[in-house]
């Protein structure tokens, strides 16, 4: 195994840890689907930022993100309220919207500085994730994606860790967190500006879809397990980064796809601690109608 | 110009094609649509266009061929797999929905991209077929996908037509249904196939990520504009057709341009005019009726003042006189008596106003709503007389004739109220 696998595994459990963290939150409040739409619709806010500053630069992309996810959380708002759509029907009207508007600004943009298509959209590529490498005074530090993900996932960890009471009131009970006066709107942009800042620093290494199995699945496995939500989320961390590193492995061994391996492997522990679990219950069905 | 001609005009042969194609295309999906947006289950056709990547992979590889009647089979396959383990996890573990939704959609895609490394790292023929699937390929549409298209669009409205009655009850209540003896997990069985077959053809125009639009879209707009279902499929599948053509028209006319984001861009934009012009539920027709509502109240409320101070013996009412006596918003109160003298039921003589015969009935009326209300609520619901006054002021612009008649007669045709003023006749 040398450097430059390391440094893309490396990538990969900080993307995954960032987004499990986040996802923990995204089911308690069975909103998962609005983080899979925005991690759609902040297409346009990227293609935009690299229209306008004509390179790769993270600042002007990250605005460009928070501003498109906020949008979207609005547009679906817009549509439920307003006109009685329903909540599905709400978010697919608007993270198609907003994609196919992102799609449409790449293709006017094309033989521009843009380089981004449609499958590098989907797919992202962490594989190449190590060719961005960073000296400073002719010292390596990392490559660009560990470096802008590492302090992702420290404001993330401090959020989670400063913001844990607002954050678990908030994604148990709404109308009790309202009623002790915790403004319940602020919390849940709060949660979401950081999940399309997140999608959009991903969306380079894992593409829009995949993203969304960084966000759901070990979050998904954790909450299989066990009910406390600090457990919750160490057990989603250490999911996350067995399903990177075996992942990595898997991939590089058959050579294929990277992100698209740990995603498969995320899902196939989850269906295996699925499996274990209803064995167990089984187990212990039995043997408690054996000891009548 | 020339390219519009050119286009609307149908004679050339390639439009034709693309324009024929993304018709069908939008009609199937807006019928299917239809139902699964009156089941709750939008985001299931997203669900279902990410999952049966992995089946056309699986279709490829079995045929060695992009032969799209293959890759179909395998698409409709993987969707059937995958919508039967999302329902299993609803069912047996404490994750909720939206949680299972995304589990299987990221899970099937992740299967699926490892799948397309694994061919086309074995490099067995070209696997443009594939990329045509995620991506979307509206604008190369060939004759034999069109023949592919057609048959299954017939299958589909002939399956709507055989079984629209049962569909529709199945979609509105599934338990009365399965009441009256239906087979409902066939139907959902049949429902959630035709989904299946309804993203598996949508995707080839519009690719993975914006196949829900066309289900998910026109259906929502459709919504704004009628109840009836048979009405709701034919207005989704006009919307639909419409935004396919006009998808089509601007990437004829554009060079690079993709047809499928065009197609979704058009039918977000009929939605968005539809939720602010569709009649009774637009929001424009909504704030409409709430003006109307404002000014009847107004009028109502300025014609009771009239009859107050006619009541008092005040002879000279002039916009003061109604203002010491109620307080209005000057302005609003200019207007109100302005449609007021408009529609006849007060006259303008200098800075003096005075009651028509019209107004003095339309008066008399509302007083008498008033002052019935305020009996009833002393008489009927034990209610103290000082605390009848506010509740009387909002429902003597609600009470119908219908609810009068029966009040009076509740009431045996009282003459006085209870602060003892004399009701109107």
């Amino acid at each position: 195994m040398d450097l430059n696998n390391l440094l893309v595994m490396l990538t990969a459990i900080l993307i995954g840890s960032s987004c499990s963290l986040l996802g923990s939150f995204l089911i308690l409040r069975k909103s998962v689907m609005i983080g899979d739409a925005i991690s759609h619709s902040v297409l346009p806010g990227i293609v935009l930022a690299f229209i306008f500053t004509e390179e790769r630069a993270a600042f002007p992309i990250l605005i460009g993100a928070a501003v498109f996810g906020v949008l979207t959380t609005m547009f679906i708002q817009f549509l439920q309220r307003r006109s009685n759509v329903q909540e599905g029907a709400a978010i697919g009207i608007s993270f198609t919207f907003f994609f196919a508007l992102g799609v449409i600004m790449i293709a006017l943009s094309t033989g521009g500085n843009v380089d981004i298509d449609q499958e590098c959209v989907l797919f992202g590529e962490i594989a190449s994730s190590y060719l961005d490498k960073i000296f400073i005074d002719g010292y390596f530090v990392g490559t660009r994606s560990i470096l802008t993900m590492a302090p992702v996932l420290v404001i993330i960890i401090l959020f989670v860790i400063l913001g844990m009471k607002g954050l678990r009131l908030t994604s148990f009970n709404e109308d009790y967190a309202k009623a002790l006066g915790i403004n319940v709107n602020a919390w849940n942009y709060a949660l979401l500006m950081l999940v399309s800042i997140t999608a959009v620093l991903s969306f380079e290494a894992v593409g829009a879809v995949l993203v969304v199995g960084f966000l759901t699945i070990p979050p998904a496995s954790a909450y299989l397990i066990t009910n406390n939500l600090s457990k919750m989320l160490w057990i989603s961390v250490l999911y996350t980064i067995l399903a990177a590193v075996g992942g990595t492995l898997l991939a590089l061994e058959l050579d294929v796809t990277i992100s698209g391996m740990i995603v498969s492997v995320s899902g196939i522990l989850f269906l295996i601690t699925w499996l274990i679990q209803i064995l167990v219950q089984k187990r212990n069905k039995i043997e408690s109608l054996k000891s009548v | 110009m020339n390219s519009l001609l050119e286009f609307f005009s149908f004679t050339n042969p390639t439009v034709r094609t693309v324009v024929l194609g993304t018709v069908l295309i939008a009609v199937c999906s807006s019928i299917v649509g239809t139902y699964t947006y009156l089941r709750k289950r939008s985001l299931v056709g997203d669900v279902v266009a990410h999952a049966i990547f992995p089946g056309i992979c699986f279709g490829f590889v079995l045929s060695g061929s992009k032969n799209p009647i293959y890759l179909m089979l395998g698409a409709i396959l993987a969707g059937w797999v995958a919508l039967i383990l999302m329902d299993a996890i609803v069912a047996k573990t404490k994750l909720k929905t939206d949680t299972a939704q995304a589990f299987i959609l990221t899970f099937f895609f992740g299967l699926g991209t490892v799948f397309l490394a694994y061919i086309q790292k074995s490099g067995s023929a070209s696997q443009t077929g594939l990329h045509d699937f995620l991506l979307g390929k509206a604008a190369n549409i060939t004759r034999f996908d069109l023949a592919v298209f057609g048959v299954i669009s017939l299958l589909l409205i002939v399956l709507v037509i055989t079984y629209y009655k049962v569909f529709k009850l199945i979609s509105f209540n599934e338990d009365y249904a399965a009441s009256l003896g239906y087979n409902v997990r066939f139907y959902r069985f049949l429902l959630t196939t035709m989904t299946v077959i309804a993203v598996a053809v949508g995707i080839q125009a519009v690719g993975v990520v914006l196949m829900s639009a066309l289900l998910i879209t026109p259906a929502a707009t459709a919504r704004l504009w009628t109840h009836k279902l048979h009405r709701l499929m034919l207005i989704a599948g006009i919307f639909g057709a419409l935004s396919g053509i006009f998808g089509a028209y601007v990437s004829f006319t554009a060079v690079n341009m993709p047809t499928g984001p065009w197609f979704v861009v058009f039918l977000t934009f009929f939605a968005i005019l539809s939720i602010f012009v569709a009649p009774k539920n637009g929001i424009l027709s909504k704030l409409k009726q709430k003006r109307n509502n404002a000014n009847k109240i107004n009028q109502e409320n300025v014609l009771k003042t009239f009859y107050n101070l006619i009541e008092r013996g005040v002879e000279q009412i002039t916009t003061q006189v109604i203002l010491e006596k109620r307080s209005f918003i000057p302005r609003v109160l200019e207007s109100t008596l302005s449609k007021l003298k408009h529609q006849g039921f007060v006259d303008r003589n200098g800075s003096v106003y005075t009651l028509t015969e019209a107004g003095w009935d339309e008066a008399k009326r509302v007083v008498r709503l008033h002052r019935l209300w305020e009996l009833y609520l002393t008489k009927r619901m034990n209610y103290k007389d000082d605390h009848i006054h506010g509740l009387a002021e909002s429902m003597e612009h609600i009470i119908t004739p219908e609810i009068e008649k029966d009040l009076l007669k509740e009431l045996d045709y009282p003459t006085t109220d209870p602060h003892e003023s004399k009701i109107p006749y």
